[in-house]
């Protein structure tokens, strides 16, 4: 069963910005989905028309079977949505807002405080349940609109960047957690601008730009798509100063960083092992080695600009 | 099955509204028992001794439904377009758009509020009077209910729409003081429209104030500028188009959704 289908979605907004052109988009149940693009491709509109905050323009929105138009109760109670801004009142303490959340789904007070304990536990945040949202840190909220956003216990998790502005620890815990939620069924997608997240966590992507969606696959089939990959070499120093100045790579594209490390382009058909044939043949070790860009973020990019590029020829 | 699940959200809304004013109380129910003090020395202690009687009643006794009525339209309307503006400010609405409420139970669970904090603020005003007042009597305790209750009703919901129309916070004042203070003041709280000149007379029966005012003057002291039945339906009136019209406003999203 789909989890979420999307026919010719359009948004026009007063002004007469058209931030969504007509897409069409599908997401499986159980599926752990990526959106990406750049600031103002149209990623928070589609997501305003799904949860209902923005009005569409034209097009259909589907929900594990239910329609936007002609069934929105249904569609609303499937979806739990994270959103990008904190959107809690400040003011309130973190199990009153969750409740709360909770009641306006129909859930009774009784069994919303029962799984309030559960979800704020699993998100430790059980300990500040007395608190007012306004005391806790910016992690702490981050994890408040996940739990707000489960306790109506829905079918499809939306979240809007949910780990910006977290540090690396929460955010891997923050992974283990949505990965851990994902296993139980729930669908989840997700927006971000860390493509190291949805590269970890996803395994279906879309990008969208300028209101269109302009790629959409498996993120393995995305990242078979890779041509060539630059490697960086850390090399250990040995009795020459400038290990790179002396070093000979043939077949290779590569340059020097610096005296010790170098850049290799290495294409698929190459392989790794000629680089560190050559490097031992010339009795120079390699300390360590990683890849220069992120590899879903170079494919994001080249794609974003070969998306632009009829556009920018046009005009 | 959809009943139930609309219950439990209007009364989680009721329960936050509640929440809300309950514990910021020292800004919302301390604050109309002084003002009703005030207007009960200064109005009825030391000018209404010089006035004698009004309505058949002594002055102090007069004003008493009257002022009680103030408090109730003055607090009804502050309390759901400030929380209701706050909701929207804070985008904490949200919350409320993105799972299945409806209009109706969004404005039922708001008025709900609106009209607690004005019982509550009544039962105050009135506690204050006895202080000022020998004896108060009630003389239809029926209407005097329901005409509360009505009017509480009326206002929150003119509160509403005010919020929803507003975008910044001076916008939730200009009402108050360019439109319900005027009405307040000139709807008969403290005269007696029969003291105004023949033209005048018609003319202040254009404010809906003074039907309400009168309406819950009669159920104190069984008196009353105009007709109690039709004041009531006057009332019943203004709610029904109100109503209509922030159902419309939540329907369509207006102020709320892009």
């Amino acid at each position: 069963m789909k989890a979420l289908s999307i026919r010719g979605l359009k948004k026009t907004y007063k002004g007469g910005h058209v931030a969504l052109k007509g897409i069409d988009l599908d997401v499986e149940e159980g599926d752990f989905f990526a959106l990406l693009g750049p600031n103002g491709a149209g990623k928070s509109t589609t997501i305003g028309i799904i949860s209902s905050l923005v009005n569409k323009t034209e097009g259909q929105v589907n929900v594990f079977g239910f329609d936007l138009d002609t069934q929105l109760s249904d569609l609303k109670r499937q979806i739990g949505l994270v959103p990008q801004e904190f959107n809690f009142n400040q003011f309130e303490t973190v199990q009153q807002i969750v409740v709360n959340q909770a009641g306006y789904y129909g859930v009774p007070r009784e069994v919303a405080k029962q799984r309030s304990e559960k979800y704020l536990k699993q998100l430790s945040l059980w300990d500040k349940r007395n608190s007012p949202a306004r005391m806790l840190s910016g992690g702490m909220k981050r994890r408040l609109m996940i739990a707000r956003a489960l306790l109506h216990e829905p079918k499809l998790l939306i979240l809007d960047e949910p780990t910006a502005g977290v540090d690396i620890e929460l955010r891997r815990s923050m992974w283990d957690y949505l990965e851990a939620i994902n296993k139980q069924g729930i669908t989840i997608i997700l927006t971000t601008h860390y493509l190291e997240e949805a590269e970890t966590l996803c395994r279906n992507i879309a990008i969208i730009d300028q209101g269109t969606i302009i790629e959409n696959t498996s993120i393995k089939r995305l990242l078979a798509t890779l041509n060539m990959e630059t490697f960086v070499f850390d090399l250990a120093p040995n009795d020459v100063d400038d290990v790179a100045q002396s070093l000979q790579l043939e077949g290779f594209n590569w340059r020097a960083v610096d005296g010790h490390t170098i850049e290799v382009d290495v294409e698929k058909s190459q392989g790794l092992n000629r680089v560190f044939e050559q490097l031992s043949q010339q009795k120079i070790t390699v300390l360590s080695m990683r890849n220069k860009a992120n590899r879903l973020e170079e494919l994001f990019v080249n794609l974003v600009e070969k998306g632009r590029q009829p556009a920018a020829a046009g005009a | 099955m959809t009943s139930s699940i609309s219950y439990i959200a209007l009364k989680t809304i009721w329960i936050k509204e509640c929440t809300r004013f309950l514990r910021i109380w020292v800004q919302t129910l301390v604050p109309p028992a002084i003002t009703m003090t005030l207007y009960f020395v200064i109005f009825g202690s030391i000018v209404g001794e010089r006035i004698g009687e009004m309505g058949g009643r002594p002055y102090m006794e007069f004003i008493v439904p009257g002022l009680i009525m103030m408090s109730v339209i003055t607090n009804s309307y502050s309390n759901v377009a400030s929380s209701f503006f706050s909701a929207k400010f804070q985008r904490n609405i949200e919350e409320m758009l993105v799972a299945p409420v409806s209009p109706a139970v969004i404005i039922g669970g708001y008025v709900g509020g609106g009209l607690a904090r004005a019982l509550i603020v009544a039962v105050i005003v009135t506690c204050v009077s006895f202080l000022f007042v020998d004896n108060v009597s009630i003389h239809n305790l029926l209407i005097l209910v329901l005409t509360v209750i009505l009017t509480s009703t009326l206002f929150s919901l003119g509160g509403l729409i005010n919020a929803v129309h507003a975008k910044t916070f001076d916008d939730i004042s200009i009402v108050p003081t360019f439109v319900l203070t005027p009405l307040t003041y000139l709807g008969g709280v403290f005269f007696s429209i029969q003291l105004l000149p023949g033209i005048w007379q018609t003319v202040a029966q254009a404010n809906p104030v003074l039907y309400m005012v009168n309406a819950f003057r009669y159920g104190f002291l069984g008196v009353s500028d105009v007709n109690v039945a039709v004041a009531l339906t006057v009332i019943i009136g203004f709610n029904v188009v109100l109503f209509v019209t922030a159902y419309t406003l939540l329907k369509r999203g207006a102020g709320i959704r892009s």
